[in-house]
């Protein structure tokens, strides 16, 4: 498999080919339903974390991309209505522990689902393998 | 949504009583996030590698406990490539320098085949896999599913999980299976009426009077392919028959978890089986479901019979009865892969390799074999397969300008005798009686 640094200059690419290119670090990719579907590897979200987004926010998501993305510390929000709401290129506000999306043109704020503690501290520690290696490093030699 | 307290009225489904248990828990809901407890967590050969060393990167350098790991050589067997070698070697260097005893080396067989043959699940048990058809063990009353390999990596450190419990779907099955119409005609049929996605997210619970007569075979195709219809776990609850088959493999746990008759389902559908007819999934995705008739004719290039979805000695069973005294057509590849070792030497015994070997087929290790991709009987541009297996989407098999169909082992040996998709009752069995 190619290295990442490769790898993620394809992310989306059949959509937009020009997404690779035109992702700014903090960037929100705001997406419809089921997103992520037929993907059951990490390679996917990591494409999308590789390029600096700092969220994705969909409608729904496919469960193994989820799980993945929280695996490697992509922070996911589920918020109905978000790719009615939003534009691109507009700014918007997302709060991981209420789930609130807002919008800092318009005003307007969506409901989206809180993440719960298990998947905020995950995403705090950068992925599940930096919380694992942090537990590890506090349990001390030989766990 | 604001974290449940369990505390709503009515019963548990069958995904609520599990991960209820696995969290240590009297009462989970659906929509709760729980940290559970795994009770076996496999991998094979396409990431175990990955696995062991995020594990080893991570700084840990033992497992939570090596008698709830089963690392499987199943994908590509016998390696097919000097790079697959490599990735073999590393793999049986970890499981001595883990300590894990639960290791399939290549040619033992399949994951979601070995597991179940081993006594290694029960009802009542969450397992995890490296592999989306980790819900095939919901045929046992366990609730089985996929994940990533960074997620399986904390799971071999520690032993546990977040999830978060899902909403249950629950297809009611009444009637009785017709002559040659199998329990994949079944589950081809629930994906092609539902759709992909009606079960996304969610735990489906298969019940009503002709859940419990199917056998643990049959149960092992439905749940597999749960997985295609969005399932999170797929589920027959433990009941007799589970404990007929567990009976020579260390049996029934003390505990049989079943749902509550009034528990909470997001949908309820009824499924009758009686009028059901031999079903074949179109490519390129698994609900483009028709009738055998609307696709017989079609010309093949190969058929396959094997894979985690019917590889099973009932299967090479149905195949051999069909193609006994017959052989298959000029042109056609007939490729068959027993799911395990043991399959295979079931299969010798009873006379059905013998019967496949002189209808021409071609007898794979078991493995995976082509089903994915990897080796062993892939597809060039223009051809077009039939197998018993799971997955059709393009491109799986090899060629993008291949096309897949999926069906049952009858209607796969049928097709192979014809050279084209066909009825499996079109054809009499050769001594003149009636077809099954």
């Amino acid at each position: 498999m190619e290295p990442l640094d490769v790898r993620k200059l394809h992310t989306l690419e059949s959509l937009d080919p020009g997404f690779a290119s035109g992702v700014r670090p903090g960037d929100v990719v705001v997406a419809g339903k089921n997103f992520g579907c037929g993907s059951s590897r990490e390679t996917a979200p990591e494409g999308l974390l590789a390029l600096g987004v700092g969220c994705v926010v969909a409608g729904s998501f496919a469960r193994l991309f989820l799980r993945n993305a929280v695996a490697i510390g992509l922070p996911v929000i589920q918020c109905t209505g978000a790719s009615e709401a939003f534009d691109q290129g507009d700014q918007i506000e997302v709060e991981l522990h209420t789930g609130r999306v807002r919008s800092l043109g318009t005003g307007v704020v969506l409901a989206g689902e809180p993440l719960p503690e298990e998947m905020l501290e995950i995403l705090a520690a950068g992925g599940i393998l930096a919380l694992l290696r942090a537990q590890a490093e506090r349990a001390g030699p030989s766990g | 949504m604001p974290r449940s307290t369990g505390r709503r009225p009515g019963g548990m489904t069958l995904a609520e009583r599990i991960l209820a248990g696995a969290a240590g828990r009297d009462r989970v809901a659906a929509g709760e996030f729980v940290m559970a407890s795994v009770d076996l967590a496999m991998v094979h050969d396409i990431f175990a590698d990955q696995v062991f060393e995020h594990l080893l990167a991570s700084g840990v350098d033992r497992v939570w406990d090596p008698d709830r790991i089963a690392v499987v050589i199943d994908h590509l067997v016998p390696a097919p490539s000097a790079a697959a070698a490599e990735v073999h070697g590393r793999i049986r260097e970890h499981v001595r320098r883990f300590g894990i005893d639960r290791f399939f080396d290549a040619g033992r067989g399949i994951c979601h085949q070995l597991l179940p043959e081993t006594g290694s699940v029960r009802p009542g048990m969450l397992i995890v896999g490296t592999d989306s058809h980790t819900t095939t063990h919901g045929a046992l009353g366990a609730a089985g599913t996929g994940i990533g390999t960074s997620d399986m990596a904390y799971v071999f450190a520690t032993g546990r999980l977040w999830f978060r419990v899902p909403e249950t779907i629950r297809f009611d099955l009444v009637g009785a299976l017709s002559p040659m119409v199998t329990w994949k005609d079944v589950i081809l049929h629930i994906a092609g009426t539902f759709g992909a996605d009606v079960a996304q997210y969610r735990s489906v619970e298969f019940a009503g009077p002709a859940a419990s007569k199917a056998d643990v075979s049959g149960r092992l195709t439905m749940c597999n392919m749960a997985v295609e219809i969005g399932a999170k776990f797929g589920m027959f609850a433990g009941d007799a028959v589970t404990a007929g088959y567990l009976q020579a493999r260390g049996g029934m746990p003390a505990e049989v978890p079943v749902a509550d008759p009034d528990a909470t389902y997001s949908a309820v559908h009824e499924v009758s089986l009686s009028e059901l007819d031999p079903q074949v999934a179109l490519p390129h995705s698994v609900d483009r479901v028709r009738p055998v008739s609307e696709v017989e004719g079609l010309h093949l290039d190969q058929a396959f019979i094997g894979s985690c979805t019917n590889g099973r000695i009932e299967d090479l069973e149905a195949a051999a009865q069909v193609l006994r005294g017959r052989e298959k057509a000029t042109g056609v590849r007939l490729l068959v892969a027993p799911a395990s070792a043991d399959v295979h030497r079931q299969a010798l015994e009873s006379g059905a390799i013998e019967v496949l070997l002189k209808a021409g087929a071609i007898v794979l290790p078991p493995g995976c074999g082509p089903c994915f991709g990897g080796h062993g009987g892939l597809l060039g541009s223009g051809e077009r397969c039939i197998g018993t297996h799971n997955r059709n989407f393009l491109g799986r098999m090899g060629s993008p300008q291949a096309e897949i169909y999926l069906a049952s082992p009858q209607t796969v040996a049928a097709s192979a005798v014809m050279g084209q998709i066909t009825d499996p009752r079109r054809l009499e069995a050769t001594d003149g009686s009636a077809v099954a």
